[in-house]
């Protein structure tokens, strides 16, 4: 090969001058372990929850259900197959005719009421089975998960008898039963979600939570019968994958919603394409965070690592794709490292907690992968100290854990800019004009969620009107509200969860 | 403010950025969230008792209440392995009494208020004068407050000139500069001033949040607007610049918030108390009784802790 220029080795980095100035986030004083100690009170063995009775399953198999941070088995729990979706659904339709669906509104209120205090009463023990059986540290299932899912009993405890003015001028009644499927990021959240507007309009309900956080959604089957609320208005059912289809194919339910993957939310369309059951679904998202040069920086920081790293990046609308004007990326590049160094990532039981662990093997493993494949495409990774961010913490390597990290130099093309990882990873990208910003952000199959930062209030307006997404941010991230309506464009689903329209879609309007 | 002074603040903002208020206060409650207990515990206790200037600033201080405080800036508390503060903090008329109740042979410094304290309201030349009067007595560091009526006028070069002449005053002392921030009031104006300042102090040299004589003092915010403001001059600069939350500070538990806010933000370097200080009366005695507690498993009535300083 033809000698080019030859290429002249470059002096070591400031050699003859001072050392580039650099922050030490040491161990000089290192947290002693806080761990929370209360006691989840775990049943050995969890049976599916028909007709207000815990049942043995049909087929009498169960399966395991483990802590993600050290892999030991937390509970057994049981698989129902398509002869224990029939008889929840002969209990939820037999609520829904003989007491449930006949209750006034302002008696089904005291029911919601009372789950929303019980759920209160029992906090602590609910939030530390959470981070057990899920892997998320504590501080957030205690401050956030357990309650917000109490918040959402609230609120709609009080639209109970106010069906009236869901849909002004029309007159609405409740649908009858309807079948839900919930994912794993936030298992107790997502059925408050779930349960609080179906129960507040009247309908009965056979909800199938996520195999791999089945535990708390048994444990509220307890809530549920100390609420008295009449046998068969909620039934919880627990599988795989076959039984999520049972619930969301049964001819009794008038209605199906869903969270969860895109590409599962699709095979159910298309499985109930032709039925005239009523869909909400919620589904993936690669939300875009757009930090404009004028925002304060320091602040828009904590806003996208909130965004990225929040529940390990397990977050339909995780803030996983960060443009950057291109002036201000250096800047943000080096304190995004900064702030990633002081984040804490281990024991999800620890106080101390910023990042726990990765839900199951399955997903850890697709984490993994994303990370991989963004190193062959060229991005360039930052973690902590730079090496394989996806290895456990643990002494003896237990756990699925995954350090947060970014990678800068991502191009739009490039596979982790494109789809969901899921996971603690986040994607920077620069932009030079807002236009370019706008297009960019929106040049996804998602719409879930997008976050603006800037000084500029006429900006702040301008941006979050050009951008396809079902909640945008500004100048914050991951805000919930139940009297916020949460939903998607394109890919990310449609229906809205929260609020009053998150009401509309389990009333029939005459 | 005239149209220059507003163009001056706006060019400044635009070179060092701004904060947003609703965002510093999400991140700060955060440290508020930090289970700090065991050994992390004893040894947060230790380094925010090495890092208190025990302080008091009275009408009615007299050399024995400066000689009582002296004594317990030595000697905090018999029976705790715990080390001896940083400083004493008193008016200028009391260092030399200080300076003879601590002797010429002793770690702990002495810092005084100097400049007019706490209005700085008298001309410049009265202001230099009691600086080099307060070092002359025996003075190591000088905590001097800046003009604010300048600062919120936008005459930032006479802010920045006063502050200079008043380096030149101290010499080989240490400068602490006070920027009151309740006076301030926006977490913009605090970040302005930070900066400001330390263009024209010494590498080592404070800044500070208040005199502990307005309504507001430290406050977890804008301890992180100034340390974040620490952080960013030194990346850019090299220049490390310390840091003295003063007033309010009553609590142990409240000190180890303001430590975890260092560590996290400005890291390892920042954790002693050549860069960081508490301005402090009463917090002494609430660490020592926390540390007591660690090693007894048993609070301690009050009674229990010598009282020698009862300011801010």
């Amino acid at each position: 090969m033809p000698a080019l220029t030859p290429e002249k080795k470059r002096p070591a980095a400031r050699s003859a001058g001072r050392p580039l100035p650099e922050l030490i986030f040491g161990d000089l004083w290192e947290y002693d372990p806080a761990t929370e100690t209360a006691d989840p009170k775990l049943k050995p063995r969890y049976d599916l929850f028909i007709g207000g009775k815990f049942v043995a399953p049909a087929s009498g198999k169960y399966f395991d259900s483990i802590n993600p941070a050290n892999e030991t088995k937390l509970a057994e729990i049981a698989q129902a197959n398509a002869a224990d979706v029939d008889a929840a659904y002969a209990a939820a339709q037999k609520a829904f005719t003989t007491t449930w669906g006949k209750l006034p509104g302002k008696e089904r209120a005291k029911y919601i009421y009372r789950l929303a205090r019980l759920l209160q009463d029992r906090a602590r023990e609910f939030a530390v089975a959470e981070t057990m059986d899920g892997g998320k540290p504590i501080k957030e299932s205690r401050d956030f998960d357990v309650p917000m899912a109490a918040a959402h009993f609230f609120y709609h405890a009080g639209w109970a008898d106010k069906l009236d003015y869901v849909a002004p001028g029309r007159k609405v009644a409740p649908l009858g039963v309807v079948g839900q499927v919930i994912p794993w990021n936030f298992p107790l959240l997502m059925m408050a979600w779930k349960l609080a507007p179906a129960l507040a309009m009247g309908n009965t309900i056979v909800i199938k939570p996520a195999e791999t956080t089945s535990v708390t959604a048994l444990k509220f089957a307890e809530i549920i019968q100390d609420a008295g609320l009449p046998p068969g208005t909620v039934n919880i059912v627990t599988g795989f994958g076959d039984t999520g289809a049972a619930v969301m194919n049964h001819p009794t339910a008038v209605k199906v919603a869903f969270t969860g993957s895109t590409e599962v939310g699709k095979i159910i369309m298309r499985s109930l394409a032709g039925t005239d059951k009523k869909m909400t679904m919620e589904l993936g998202g690669k939300a875009a965070n757009i930090v404009f040069d004028d925002a304060p920086l320091d602040e828009a920081i904590e806003g996208v690592v909130n965004g990225i790293f929040f529940n390990q990046g397990e977050v339909c609308c995780a803030g996983s794709r960060l443009f950057v004007q291109e002036s201000i990326l250096p800047a943000v590049i080096r304190k995004l490292r900064h702030r990633m160094a002081s984040l804490r990532v281990g024991d999800p039981m620890d106080k101390n907690t910023d990042v726990g662990a990765i839900n199951s093997k399955a997903q850890h493993e697709r984490i993994a992968h994303y990370v991989r494949l963004g190193r062959e495409e060229g991005a360039t990774l930052h973690a902590s100290d730079d090496t394989d961010p996806c290895v456990s913490p643990a002494a003896d390597g237990k756990g699925f854990f995954c350090r947060p990290c970014f990678f800068s130099d991502v191009q739009p093309s490039h596979t982790i800019a494109r789809e969901e990882i899921f996971g603690p990873v986040l994607s920077v990208m620069s932009f030079r004009t807002p236009d370019e910003a706008v297009s960019r952000a929106n040049n996804t199959p998602y719409g879930l969620a997008a976050g603006v930062w800037t000084d500029k209030g006429s900006k702040v307006f301008d941006i979050a009107r050009r951008l396809k997404a079902g909640v945008v941010w500004c100048n914050t991230y991951n805000k919930f509200d139940p009297a916020s309506p949460f939903g998607g464009y394109k890919e990310s689903g449609f229906g809205r969860e929260g609020g009053v329209h998150g009401l509309r879609p389990y009333v029939d309007l005459d | 403010m005239s149209s220059g002074s507003t163009a001056a603040f706006r060019h400044l903002l635009n070179e060092i950025g701004s904060v947003d208020q609703v965002g510093i206060e999400e991140r700060v409650a955060k440290y508020t969230t930090r289970s700090i207990k065991k050994a992390a515990k004893v040894q947060g206790l230790k380094l925010a008792v090495s890092m208190v200037d025990l302080t008091t600033l009275e009408g009615k201080d007299t050399p024995g209440k400066v000689a009582s405080l002296c004594q317990k800036a030595l000697a905090p508390h018999d029976g705790l392995d715990c080390p001896q503060v940083a400083a004493v903090c008193v008016y200028p008329a009391m260092v030399k009494h200080a300076r003879r109740a601590l002797g010429e042979d002793t770690a702990v410094r002495i810092a005084s208020v100097a400049t007019a304290f706490p209005s700085g309201q008298a001309p410049l030349r009265t202001r230099l004068a009691e600086v080099k009067a307060a070092v002359a007595d025996g003075a190591d560091e000088i905590d001097m407050v800046i003009n604010r009526g300048a600062f919120l006028a936008g005459e930032f070069q006479e802010m920045q000139d006063e502050i200079a002449a008043v380096v030149q005053a101290c010499g080989a002392a240490t400068l602490k500069v006070i920027l009151e921030v309740s006076e301030l009031e926006t977490y913009d104006n605090i970040r302005a001033a930070s900066f400001l300042a330390m263009r024209v102090i010494r590498p080592g040299d404070f800044i500070k949040t208040s005199t502990g004589k307005t309504s507001l003092n430290a406050t977890l915010g804008n301890n992180q607007v100034m340390i974040e403001a620490i952080r960013d001059f030194y990346l850019e600069t090299g220049t490390p610049i310390a840091m003295k939350p003063a007033g309010g500070i009553r609590t142990a538990k409240q000190a180890l918030q303001f430590l975890i806010a260092v560590k996290e933000t400005l890291g390892d370097a920042w954790l002693n108390n050549t860069r960081y200080r508490f301005g402090a009366s009463s917090l002494l005695n609430d660490l020592l009784r926390q540390l007591e507690k660690e090693k007894t498993g048993a609070y301690q009535a009050p009674y229990y802790f010598s009282r020698a300083a009862e300011s801010y």
